[in-house]
């Protein structure tokens, strides 16, 4: 693992509301998180946690009921919430690209594959010539793992598999900077999973790409990333290196998200039952967000928002962390 | 200890569904004045049991025919040959027919009514599966009144007892609202009201969790186990989620492209597959512990349709231990290899 000292992206105190007809949802409150060169990172939660709205926000593609309520996103050392919509396509897949999680709404059905390439490439001015840029699409169908010639065929032609290689060929298509995987595998059988996820892998290495993985499976995050960031209500809740949080997860939650979590290895054990609903983002709950649910909440968790605390890599906001060896054992009671 | 035959124990006591030689095949691009030449081979001669409070979870990737396994375990399709012996509460066979099973082939008109009764689907979509118009009380109502179980008072309390027992309390502030009101672990608890409230003897799960997230879906798993050892339901789970599979089955049964490949008691299937597609499989699984390595599975090839297969085993085209053997002769015999695990292989 190659990294550099300067962070390539760098996102402080980004929040994001949702204005609807029954009030501001809270979407993203206040998340930070760096991430170096050649570094893969994960944003792991529940739906609605607000991880694919992160996504959003740091690709610029928000639905017209979106507010940026604050916040700096800087990438290459340039903050991006202050872009015009113009400077924006400049930025959008050259510096920063999505691997969507629907791969077959990604591509459109009508046109052959090699060609949605060719236009990503020649629309974004990275290649100037129709040849060039076929070329280019080439080498990014040899580099995912796919015959070039494909290129001449339609979306339709291809399997599940082929169709997420050659959405991530055209998130590579233009060199980014960054590039956001939401729940790149999630709609696919654990074998073809492996081979993608093991190519997404080879490439980020290879290319010394940082790389965001958005997914609600802790097992693929605990596989493909170095670091690791805790979604819950719309917050970051605990973030570190990966290693260290599966070692020994400070906040109540991403113990309970990891303890309910079956698993084919290892002695069967009973899995935790979270309880409860995450909470309503329109009227989020005072205090810590997770105390409803949460077996170690007190008063103060109740009334008073949790402090951040740190151990290594890590952090937690929490009154009360989990200790060092307590690791998932202390949610496991409730299964 | 190897003996060529199906994987059907003998028919016990306890057995409330036999399966044997279960065949579907589907035919390919059929027009108004095109004669059908191929068939999808979805299901091909699959053979088990399921036995009182049993569970088997049958596992294998899209399009293997699992789901298709289900619904002809619930008459929703018929098999195009092969047959399911049912020993169900109020389905006596009729005259003439051998022992104390009920083959699903017989099941007359008048009979489906109670066959309906005895044998419920839990399907994977609590969205779809449920009419957005109706209220939870009607939701689950309905099969008690086609059923013509109880009067219509009896049914508000057999309705609010089975929301009590799927964890919606208190049953009142959920009898009158609608399914987009509610969470989508919270519709699949309904979903499992409706299946359960008439009393089935068995259930076909299909993907029950597999929309839901983390946090609901323990709650599901373990109301599913704790009734279907409470009233002793048996259960056929159809998942492609092997983890899943081992939290909620006493036994797994591995399908690939049609054909059960691998069958026996969960924890001993894991800790020693045989077949080598059962390996790949379980070797695809990510494991969640960052300091894990995994080796690459060991399987060539991508998964294609079974149209028209050769005869020859199902797996060979993507078989590491393929040989000239299994090129030559038909689709393995599944073979028990140990104590009650199965296996339709000629190498392992």
């Amino acid at each position: 693992m190659t990294t550099s000292e300067m962070p390539v992206l760098e996102v402080s105190n980004l929040s994001l509301r949702y204005l609807t007809r029954a009030g501001e949802v809270k979407a993203v409150e206040n998340v930070s998180f760096e991430l170096a060169q050649g570094q893969a990172m994960g944003l792991v939660g529940e739906s609605g946690c607000g991880k694919t709205s992160i996504a959003n926000c740091l690709m610029r593609l928000l639905p017209d009921n979106a507010l940026l309520a604050g916040g700096q996103v800087i990438l290459d050392g340039e903050d991006i919430i202050a872009l015009s919509e113009d400077e924006i396509r400049e930025y959008r897949w050259r510096r920063i690209a999505m691997v969507f999680q629907a791969a077959m709404n990604a591509l459109d059905p009508v046109y052959r594959v090699g060609q949605q390439v060719v236009e990503a490439i020649e629309a974004h001015g990275v290649e100037t010539t129709q040849s060039d840029a076929r070329q280019r699409v080439a080498r990014l169908f040899r580099l995912v793992g796919l015959d070039p010639a494909l290129a001449e065929r339609y979306p339709h032609e291809f399997s599940g598999g082929m169709r997420q290689r050659a959405v991530i060929a055209m998130a590579l298509s233009c060199d980014p900077s960054v590039i956001i995987a939401d729940e790149p595998t999630t709609a696919l059988d654990v074998i073809v999973q492996d081979r993608i996820l093991r190519e997404l892998k080879g490439i980020q290495q290879q290319l010394n790409m940082a790389i965001i993985y958005i997914s609600h499976d802790i097992a693929v995050v605990a596989e493909v990333t170095d670091r690791l960031g805790v979604m819950y209500a719309g917050r970051l809740v605990e973030y570190g290196e990966t290693v260290d949080i599966f070692r020994s997860p400070l906040h109540p939650y991403t113990a309970a998200l990891m303890g309910s979590f079956p698993s084919i290895t290892g002695e069967k054990r009973p899995l935790v039952n979270l309880s409860g609903e995450p909470p309503n983002l329109i009227d989020p709950p005072p205090g810590c967000p997770f105390h409803p649910r949460c077996l170690h909440a007190t008063d103060q968790c109740r009334t008073d928002f949790p402090p951040r605390v740190r151990r290594g890599s890590q952090w937690a906001d929490c009154w009360h962390p989990l200790g060092d060896d307590a690791s998932n054992s202390d949610q496991q009671g409730v299964a | 200890m190897q003996s060529a035959q199906s994987p059907t124990r003998s028919l016990g006591p306890e057995t409330l569904v036999s399966v044997s030689g279960l065949t579907r095949l589907f035919p390919v691009g059929r027009g108004l004045f095109r004669r059908t030449t191929s068939f999808i081979h979805a299901v091909d001669d699959v053979s088990f049991d399921l036995d009182r409070g049993d569970s088997l979870g049958l596992v294998g990737e899209s399009g293997c025919g699992k789901t298709t396994v289900g619904k002809l375990l619930v008459k929703l399709l018929e098999p195009t040959s092969g047959e399911v012996l049912f020993r169900l509460p109020g389905l006596a066979p009729e005259e003439g027919q051998p022992g104390d099973y009920l083959a699903a082939s017989a099941i007359t008109s008048r009979q489906m009514r109670a066959f309906r009764r005895r044998a419920q689907m839990i399907f994977q979509d609590p969205y779809e599966s449920m009419n957005p118009r109706r209220t939870i009380y009607d939701t689950i109502a309905e099969p008690l009144a086609v059923q013509g179980i109880g009067t219509v008072m009896d049914r508000v309390d057999l309705v609010s007892e089975i929301l009590m027992l799927v964890g919606l309390t208190p049953p009142a502030t959920f009898l009158f609202r609608h399914p987009h009101e509610l969470s989508g672990g919270q519709r699949q608890r309904v979903a499992i009201a409706r299946a359960l409230v008439v009393e089935p003897s068995f259930v076909v799960a299909d993907e029950p969790t597999s929309m839901l997230d983390v946090s609901s879906r323990t709650g599901i798993m373990n109301l599913m186990q704790q009734l279907a050892h409470g009233l002793g339901i048996a259960y056929l789970y159809v998942t492609h989620d092997l983890a899943v599979a081992r939290y909620m089955c006493h036994r797994i049964a591995v399908m690939y492209l049609g054909k059960i490949v691998e069958i026996g008691e969960t924890e001993e299937l894991l800790r020693n597959p045989l077949h080598p597609y059962t390996r790949a499989l379980l070797s695809a699984v990510p494991v969640p512990d960052p300091q894990n390595r995994r080796d690459p599975p060991d399987i060539r090839g991508d998964l294609t349709a079974p149209i028209d297969p050769p005869g020859r085993c199902r797996f060979y085209d993507r078989c590491p231990l393929a040989t000239d053997h299994c090129r030559d002769n038909p689709h393995p015999p599944t073979v028990e290899k140990a104590p009650d695990h199965w296996a339709a292989c000629y190498v392992v």
